[in-house]
Parts: structure tokens; sequence; C-alpha cells
């Protein structure tokens, strides 16, 4: 107990660092969702067929095995690049390759996630849209957007918790988020288990305070709609 | 420097298919072992006895907020913090020193954290049967195990084939965290190959294709066990009309 207050300093700043990767990449797959979901409701054939390609090929491999690649691999494509033009080193961060891969990976379930959306929303009510007078961009910021994130909320919210889960594996690409934390003062102390359940009831902490403001983004979104209960 | 060079792979190729094998392994076993425990939890999961149910809840809850990651390191490392299992060892007592196996530690996890998922997705269908079905078991005479055993688990077993598809996929891409405690699977063997050969693309490009291969398996897999036990919920094909 004492080895656990002596270090919940580190592990605190281990959380920090989980939450921003979480947070970073939460935003950068739902770009990547928005623009999936747009491509696969385009008409054009190839574009739909590059975001299928995209989805299929980001559900059927490993998260981690996509991070190593980016990891890795990214840094060797960078120096090739950078050999080219003669440019100084630079060393990837295992920070941004985190970031860009848990990003990218749940880039294609917000895709998937949107678009179901997207379709939900009657198209009487885009047309109404246009009737008013409002331009393409009002429609879809006065009325697609608000009632599309009332249908993708269920499963937002359900993305958001998987995905708070998948930052453990930037541990193994060395960043020092609060799994890595937890196994470096696991060790120095010889208290492994106990700081790996501390980690386990932060995470249990933090999904439930997304829970909590879920809830409340639910009820945002969903002002003006009858419940129906069987 | 040539940025693909096959011969990384093919040189390797005893490695991978070591690797391939761990991972069906991991896999497989844990799923097994993980549905046949979620049967009986996911019965006692639906129970109206808090006594019965919450602890339960409780099981699921924590395996299913936390990473599996977490889980795998806080088994196989976390082990050792305690000192009558020290004591268990040095005494050379055979279950206990299983703890110290990576891979009975990787098959443990893993096991728990599907049975978990599984539980929560056996007992959503079983919460989904008509009413009416048990109604009718019960209005035949059936007491409530032979209303389980003969209506309920088995309809509920039947419905549940997509979304536990879901949870199979989701574990053999899960399976490739078993590096983390020094085996050798397919994720394993690539970085493996990556380190001796400093060859990131072909080893993880590699390996990702048959991931993806695996993946495409499993889901042509149960397409076909819809197909078979799902097939009175299919929806209705157009019947030819004859010309008149």
């Amino acid at each position: 107990m004492n080895a656990l207050i002596e270090y919940s300093p580190s592990l605190f700043a281990g959380a920090c660092v989980t939450l921003q990767v979480a947070l970073l990449s939460l935003a950068l797959a739902v770009a990547t969702g928005l623009l999936g979901a747009a491509c696969k409701l385009s008409p054009y054939l190839p574009l739909r067929l590059w975001t299928m390609l995209y989805t299929t090929v980001v559900r059927g491999v490993p998260d981690l095995v996509m991070m190593l690649l980016v990891f890795y691999g990214g840094q060797l494509l960078l120096n090739a690049v950078l050999d080219y033009f003669e440019w100084d080193f630079i060393e990837i961060d295992p920070f941004v390759a985190g970031v860009m891969t848990i990003g990218f990976v749940f880039g294609a379930y917000f895709t998937e996630t949107f678009r179901g959306a997207f379709l939900s929303v009657s198209a009487g009510q885009l047309e109404a849209g246009r009737a008013y007078g409002m331009s393409g961009w009002q429609v879809f910021r006065r009325i697609l957007f608000p009632q599309m994130l009332r249908f993708a909320l269920p499963g937002i919210g359900n993305n958001w918790l998987v995905l708070l889960k998948s930052t453990a594996i930037v541990s193994m690409i060395g960043l020092s988020d609060m799994t890595r934390v937890a196994d470096q003062a696991g060790r120095s102390t010889h208290q492994p288990f106990t700081f790996y359940l501390a980690v386990c009831v932060l995470y249990l902490a933090m999904t439930a305070i997304s829970g909590y403001f879920l809830g409340r983004l639910t009820t945002r979104y969903n002002v003006g709609v009858r419940e129906s209960h069987v | 420097m040539d940025l693909f060079d096959t011969s990384v792979i093919t040189g390797n190729l005893p490695e991978f298919w070591r690797g391939l094998w761990m991972t069906l392994q991991l896999t497989a076993v844990a799923l097994l072992v993980g549905f046949a425990g979620a049967i009986p939890l996911a019965v006692a999961r639906v129970s109206k006895n808090p006594a019965v149910r919450l602890p339960v809840s409780a099981y699921t809850y924590f395996f299913r907020g936390t990473p599996m990651l977490v889980q795998l390191l806080l088994i196989y490392y976390g082990a050792a913090q305690w000192e009558w299992m020290r004591a268990a060892w040095e005494e050379g007592q055979p279950f206990w020193l299983l703890f110290r196996e990576p891979y009975f530690c990787a098959l443990f996890a893993f096991g728990l954290n599907t049975c978990a998922y599984t539980v929560e997705i056996v007992a959503g269908s079983m919460r989904n049967t008509p009413h009416g079905e048990i109604e009718a078991a019960k209005a035949m005479g059936m007491s409530r195990f032979k209303a389980l055993q003969r209506i309920v688990l088995p309809s509920a077993l039947r419905r549940m084939i997509p979304s536990y598809s879901n949870e199979v996929i989701l574990m053999l891409q899960g399976s490739a965290i078993a590096s983390a405690v020094t085996l050798v699977d397919l994720t394993g063997a690539a970085r493996n190959v990556y380190s001796r050969h400093f060859a990131p693309f072909e080893s993880f490009i590699f390996v990702g294709l048959i991931y993806l291969v695996l993946t495409f398996m499993l889901v042509g897999l149960f397409k076909l066990a819809e197909r078979r036990w799902l097939a009175h919920l299919a929806p209705r094909k157009a019947l030819k009309t004859k010309e008149a």
C-alpha cells in the first residue's frame, strides 16, 4: 500500500498519458469516420471501393500488428525520405505512432457507425430543409448532423469504450502510459499485482466517468424524441 | 536500401509457421474454455436471485471494463507477488507451477476474458427469448431446468451466432498481445524477424495478411453456421410467380 502511495504521482502521470492518447485518437477517429462515411455514401464507385477495402483490412488485422508496422516501418520510411532530401534524422515518437494507429483503426469502426446513422435520418427531413431555402451546408448543420448524432451516439459510446481499452497496447512500443508505469513500478517494488490491479481500477473509473457523460449527451440529443416502451 | 525484400519472409517461414500454430492454439483453446464456462454463468447471470446474479455480473464487469493486456500482465507477472504462491513454487506443487508458464497464463487470461464477453452475449440472447415459448414450456409441465435445456438454451445459442462471431474474431486479434509475455505467436514471430533483419514491412505486412486471411475464413465459417442454424430466421426469399 505504501508503495502505491509512493508511486501515485507517476501512476497519475501515466493515466494522463493514457487519457491524452485516447482523446486524441478519438478526435482523429471521429474525423476519419465522418470522412469514411461520406465516401461510403458517395455516388463514386472507386471511392466506395477504397473505403470498403480500408474498413475490411482494419477489422481483419490486430491493432498491435498495425501499431508495430506504423512505429517501426514508419521510422524506416521516414529515414528513407529524409535521406533522399538530405534532411536531419527525426525519430518517430511512440505517442504519435500510437495516436495515428488507434485513430486509423477506430476510424474504420466510426465509418460504419456514422454511415448507418446518416442513413437513419429520413430523406423527407432533408427535402423539407431544402424546400425552406436552406443551402446544402445549412441542411447538413441544422438538420442532418444533429439528428445523425442521435442515432450514432450508442455506437460512438461503444467505440469509445473499446478504444479506451485499446490504448493499453501503446505500452508495448515504449510509451509511458499507465500500464507501462505500473510495469516499472511493479518491478522495482516487487509488487506487480498491486500496480496492475491499480491500473484496472483506473480503467474502470475512466469507463464509469465516460458512462456519465455519454448519458448526459444522450439526454441532450434525444430532446423532443418520444420514447417508446413495450 | 530495399524496402520490401521477400527473402526475409521465405527465409523465415518455419518461424512464422510455428507462430501461426501458437496463435491458432491460443485462440481455439481460450474460445473453447470460455464458451464452456459461459453457459452455466449466463444462466446464473439471468437469475432472479441477486446472490447468484451479482457475483457473475461483477466478474463480467471487471473483465469487460479493463484491457486484456493488463489482465494478462496481472496474471503472469502479478502471481509472483504472493508469498504463498512462491512457497508453492518452491515446494513444486504442479497446479501452482502453471502460473509460471507464459503459455498457461495466456490461456487463463484469454479464457477468462472471452468467457466474460460470452456470458453477456448468451445472457442477452436468453433474455430475448419470446415470452410465449417459456409460457408454453411451463404449460407443458417442464421444470425450470428442462425448459432451459430444451427451449431457452437451444434457441438462445442459435440467435447469438452473429454477435458471437464478432467475439471470435476479436479473440483472434486480441491474442496478438501474447508476445508481451514472451510467447512467440504470429505477432511474436514477426517481432523476432523484424529485430533480426530490421525488416518491418516484410514481417508485419506478411503476418497482417495471415491474420486477414484467418479473419475471412472465420467470417465464411460463421456465414455457413448461420445458414445452417438460423435458416428459420433468414429473410423470406421472393417466390417465383408463375407466368400467367
